[in-house]
This record gives C-alpha cells, structure tokens and sequence, in this order.
C-alpha cells in the first residue's frame, strides 16, 4: 500500500500549554481514515496543522511524498489536499453554485486571470454543475449560500472541499449537529464523493465512524492511543476504557 | 420610507443569473451610451454641461472604488492618492506635450493617469493589501495622510498650495475636435467613462473579480481553496488604482488644475461617500451614488451655505437605515414589483413620504434660522423660505418650525406600520408563491 499522508512527531503547542504531544500517523493511498477521540484530544488542532491553518511546534508532515511541513494553506491545497471545517466555512453571500466553481478554480489552471470570461470557461462550469448536482443541491443552484439550511450547507461544505479533486480530503465532524436521516444521507454522500480518494475525518458519531472507516486512529491528550480496523479498535481494551467505555456509559 | 430595510429584506434572495447573456449586456450598454449622448442635449445650460462632466469622471471614480469595497471587502480610506497622483502626472505630462517635449493626442492622456495610477498602486498596494480588515483601513489613512503631507513638502511636483495650471489644448484640432469647448471634453469623459464601466463590469465576470467576492465573504477559507487571499486583494487594488488614475487624467483635463486638495482625505471620504450611499452590494450602485452625491453636492451649494450638514445628515441616515444604499431599495422591490404585488405597498409609501416631507421641512426650517442667528451680521435675521417669511427675532416662527418639525416626526413614526404590514403581507404572498 503506498502511502497518501505521513505525519512523523508532531508536536503543537500553545503558549505553555502542549495541545500535539509527538503524534505518528500513516494514511495509505484510498484509504478511508476516522481520527476518534474525547473533546479537548486535539483533533481539530490535528487537521489545522496538516492543512497548514496553524504552524507546527516540531515534528513534520509528507503529502504524497512531498514534505508540507509548514507549508502555506493555498500552497498544501496545491498539492492535492483539501479539508472541510467543523464550523461551516463558506461564502455566503455567493450562490451555492459559486462557490463550488470558485472552489474548483484554481486546480482548473486559470489563477488569477482578469482576461477570461467566467460564462465562457464550460469545462469549469460544467465540473461546478456535475458538483452541484452530487451533493444533491441542484435545486437550491442559484439561491445564496448564507440562507440555505444547516444540513444543505454541511453538504456545501463538503462540495466546496471536493471541488478542486484533491486526492487527500480532510473532513471535521462532517455530521455534526445533523438529524439521523440526515447524517445517513450525509454518510453516502460522503462514500460516493471519496470513491477511491484518500479521506481523514473526525467524527464523533459511532455509526458513522464504523460504517464509513477503512482503519481509525484514536487521539487522547494529544498522542494517538492506537491505530487499526474498526474492529481492532472495537476490541482494544486501552481504547476501551479511555475512551468508548465512557460514551457506553 | 427608507426607515426599515431590515424588514424589507426578501425571505430567499434569488442570486441573478451569471451566465453570459451577450444579448442583454449589449442592450444595457447600447442603452447607457444612448443617455450619455443626449444628456447634454436635453441639459443645455454651460453650468448642467461641467456638472455632467463631473458626473462622469465621479462614476468612473466611485466605481474604481467599489472594486475595493464592495468586491473584495477592503475599506480604504485612500482611494483619492491614486486619482490625484494620476491627475498631477496627467497635467506634468500636457505641460511636457505644450513644451513640444513628445507627442501625445490629448484623447489618450487618461490612459497616462490610468498607468500612474497603477504604478503607484503597485507600491502602496504592495504593503497595504498584507493586512485585510481594521488594519488595511489603517494602513491606507497613513499613505493617504503620507501622501498629501508629501504634496507640501515637494512644490516642484505638486506645484505648493496654488497647484499646478495646465492647458487642454494643444497644437491643432485632430479631426475637427480641439478639446477647447466644454462639450468636447464631456463627450471625452462619457467616451472613457463608458469604456471604463465595461471593463470594470467584465471584471466582475473573470476569475480574479470571482475570487475578489470570495475573499470579501471569507478570506480565510479561500486559503483552503488554493488561492493566496493577499494576492487576490494585491491585483484588486492594483486594478483599481489603474481605474482611479483614468478618473484623474480625466479631472486634469476637465479642470485644467490640479491641487493637492485631489489625493487628500476630503476626497478619499468623498468617494466613500459616493460609493456606500448608492450601494456597495450592486455594480451600478456606485454609479447612482456618484451621480446623486455629484449633483447635491453642486445644487445644494448654490441654494444654502448648510449644506454639508444636509449632505452629512442624509449620509447617516443612508448607513442607519439603508446600509445597502439605494441599489438596495431599487434591488428589494424587485420582487414584488415582478409578481404584481407592489400596488400593496404604494398607500404606505405615500402616507409616509408626506410626513416625511413635512419633516424634513420643519427640520430644515429650524436649520436655517439656526445659521440665521450663527450668521446674523452677515446674513440678516430675516429671509425668505418655502415663499414665506421667516423672521428669527420672534418667537412665532421657531415655534412655528419645531411644531411642523415634530408633528411630522411623530406622523412619519406612527404611519410606519402601515408600511411594515404592507411588506408582512407581500412576503407572505411571495413565500407562497415561491412554495407552490
């Protein structure tokens, strides 16, 4: 199996205060990947230093075999990774479908042109029509982002962060907050946007996690406990009591 | 009328169409060349002529600004260094072309302030658009403060407080035109001014002016889309300067002066002014704030020396009231107007528009008493005003002033609600129609 994303020690800290404390984590090609863990275990942190949000302590990060370690957000998104966030991150006062083709702009090699016309680029409009249409949104095509609903803006999200046809996606929490049908349609929206993509996701929800990972990483204060199949992790009696026993209760 | 936009805001904003509609661009166009060229015909007067002029090189300006604000989200406070840098090279480079010094028509001397304007774009730009937000604002004062105190302390360039003189006409008429009379220099500013909207509207429609809206929204999840935000807002603000400085090549020839009083704060908050009070949110908002503010500016000047405490008062009410400017009250009508529906809120408009004036009559009564009594050496304490007599010395008129001044403030307040029901209706009208 070759391998899509390596992170060797990394180490995050916030003032005096250790977040990251030296994690290692093997992401294979296609592989679908759940990072798990308490609140306050660093997750979030985890993803902002892969996609270059914050600045690593020490330690470093490979994309692909190519070191991103420190890398500008724009320059790692360059090279074939892109991630969704937690908190809906979107532009709202665009149309749904602009924001997906702005998305998908720069990997369609126009940069910053100010000689070509938008309405004649078709290849890139009609990748944002075909993104439109999968996320399921083809109604809602021309309405504002900003008024759209919460769970049509969480498959926004998603949209905008495949757009680009990153080989790497990082997605946080991408059901949170969402109703059971609506994490179950987020679920094979998930499945058939990454077909044989490499995909990291936190995600808190159990279901989701063991219907959707190939492996997952369990990440407590900062280091990860263990790394394995689903029912590896299932079975792992660490992982048991740190962390499934005290949702189990 | 203007009292409530927040509800007059539409439940389900429609985002209008952005494919290319060739058809309806070349109308619009076609349209806005048409008024520019009879304009003048139907304005005959020498003094609606340099107005209109103004108007022009104001729209070119107010645009080039909103390519700042409304597109990419960056509040400068010093728009005007680009314009009048661009005006001073413009007016150096018609006193070279006078000496015999090189050849320039005058036609093409606004594309020289276009690229000193660039030039100096590319310099201000490089440091100021690093930060977005509070610290851009800040950044920009600075140069724009940089740069006028710069205007003092070089005379040679800049030409101390008197400016610098130039003169329009040069060597022999091209095909007829001299640029002597005032009608050939306007139909020269509505010939730029028109080629400048397109290419500030196409803009709009490519990649860097989608991206520009991107980073306006969110700068930071741009980041994650491959695109450096910085550069997004390097290349606005270098475009916009280019624009700018056409706008102050324009106003060299116009005016055949140039002072310092062009790149300093007065008229970098002029622009603001322009731009927000006629809408930042839509493309011809600015168009309509630069025409508007234009035109008050003049008319109002001519009728009282208070002016520019109506034309700041009317600003506040703008940001208060109407943040999106008048695009905004234009744009949040349209719906029911295509859907029939804006019968319902005429007897509302109308009800409170005359309180409203009434108001504004009272209040404007009591102002002018007020620089009456300030001014009364100079002034007299009696005038006439609205045909009556008005004497500051008696009691009977103030009490007069303030009695309409309230009693159409407390009608306009009370008349609001038929207007707010109106709306509750068409929304509800509207919701429905778009559910079915």
């Amino acid at each position: 199996m070759s391998v899509a994303l390596e992170l060797h020690d990394v180490r995050k800290s916030f003032g005096r205060t250790q977040i990251i404390n030296g994690v290692n984590l093997t992401v294979g090609k296609s592989e679908r990947h759940a990072i798990i863990g308490p609140n306050g275990a660093g997750k979030s942190t985890l993803f902002n230093l892969i996609s270059g949000r914050f600045p690593l302590s020490s330690g470093s990060i490979v994309l692909d075999g190519q070191d991103i370690t420190n890398s500008a957000p724009n320059d790692i998104n360059r090279r074939g990774l892109a991630r969704s966030f937690q908190i809906t991150n979107i532009f709202a006062k665009m149309s749904v479908f602009e924001n997906v083709r702005c998305a998908l702009l720069w990997s369609s090699g126009h940069r910053y042109s100010f000689w070509h016309r938008m309405g004649f680029l078709s290849g890139v409009n009609e990748r944002a029509q075909e993104i439109v249409e999968r996320i399921g949104l083809a109604r809602r095509r021309d309405r504002l982002a900003g008024v759209l609903s919460y769970a049509e803006q969480r498959a926004l999200e998603i949209g905008i962060t495949i757009a680009g046809g990153a080989e790497v996606i990082l997605l946080d929490e991408p059901t949170a907050g969402m109703s059971h049908s609506e994490t179950a349609d987020a679920v094979e929206l998930i499945r058939t946007v990454t077909q044989g993509k490499t995909l990291v996701m936190v995600e808190h929800d159990m279901g989701v996690i063991f219907g959707l990972a190939d492996r997952i990483s369990v990440l407590v204060y900062g280091k990860v406990l263990a790394t394995g199949t689903p029912a590896q992790i299932r079975a792992n009696p660490a992982v048991r009591e740190a962390y499934l026993g005290a949702v189990a209760e | 009328m203007k009292a409530d936009t927040s509800a007059l805001r539409m439940p389900l904003p429609a985002v209008p169409d952005t494919r290319f509609a060739l058809g309806r661009q070349v109308a619009t166009w076609g349209l806005v060349a048409a008024v520019m060229i009879v304009l003048p015909m139907l304005f005959t007067q020498g003094f609606s002529l340099s107005m209109l002029s103004q108007m022009g090189i104001a729209v070119i300006f107010a645009l080039s600004y909103n390519m700042l604000l409304g597109q990419t989200g960056m509040l400068s406070f010093g728009h005007a260094v680009h314009f009048g840098l661009g005006s001073f090279v413009c007016a150096h480079a018609l006193n070279r072309i006078g000496a015999g010094e090189f050849g320039l028509p005058v036609t093409l001397i606004p594309l020289v302030g276009g690229f000193a304007g660039l030039a100096f774009g590319i310099v201000f730009g490089y440091v100021t658009t690093k930060r977005s937000g509070t610290p851009f604002a800040m950044i920009s004062l600075g140069i724009a403060e940089m740069v006028a105190a710069s205007a003092l302390m070089f005379p040679g360039f800049f030409g101390g407080e008197g400016g610098i003189t130039t003169n329009r006409v040069l060597g022999d008429p091209v095909m007829g035109v001299s640029y002597g009379p005032q009608i050939e220099v306007y139909y020269l500013i509505a010939g730029w001014c028109l080629a400048c909207m397109i290419a500030m509207f196409a803009l709009t429609q490519t990649p860097l002016g989608r991206m520009a809206n991107a980073v306006r929204d969110n700068a930071e999840r741009v980041r994650f889309v491959g695109y450096n935000p910085t550069r997004v807002r390097y290349w606005m603000f270098c475009l916009a300067s280019f624009f700018a400085g056409i706008a102050g090549g324009l106003a060299t020839i116009n005016y055949e002066i140039v002072t310092a009083e062009t790149l300093g704060l007065m008229a970098s908050g002029n622009v603001l002014v322009m731009a927000f009070v006629g809408g930042v949110g839509h493309f011809f908002g600015p168009v309509i704030g630069a025409v508007l503010v234009s035109f008050l500016q003049s008319a109002l000047s001519t009728y009282t020396k208070a002016w520019l405490l109506y034309f700041g008062l009317f600003f506040v009410m703008m940001v208060l009231f109407a943040p999106g400017g008048i695009a905004s009250l234009f744009a949040v009508h349209g719906a029911p107007l295509r859907h029939g529906l804006f019968r319902r809120l005429i007897p509302g408009y109308l009800l409170s528009g005359v309180c409203l004036l009434v108001m504004v009559l009272g209040f404007v009564a009591l102002v002018e008493m007020l620089y009456h009594v300030e001014q009364g050496a100079d002034m007299g304490t009696e005038f006439d005003l609205f045909g009556l007599h008005i004497d500051v010395t008696g009691a009977a008129s103030w009490l007069a002033a303030g009695a309409v001044f309230i009693a159409g403030l407390v009608l306009f307040v009370l008349t609001l609600p038929v207007i707010r029901r109106a709306w509750t209706h068409v929304h509800g009208e509207l919701q429905a129609r778009d559910a079915a």
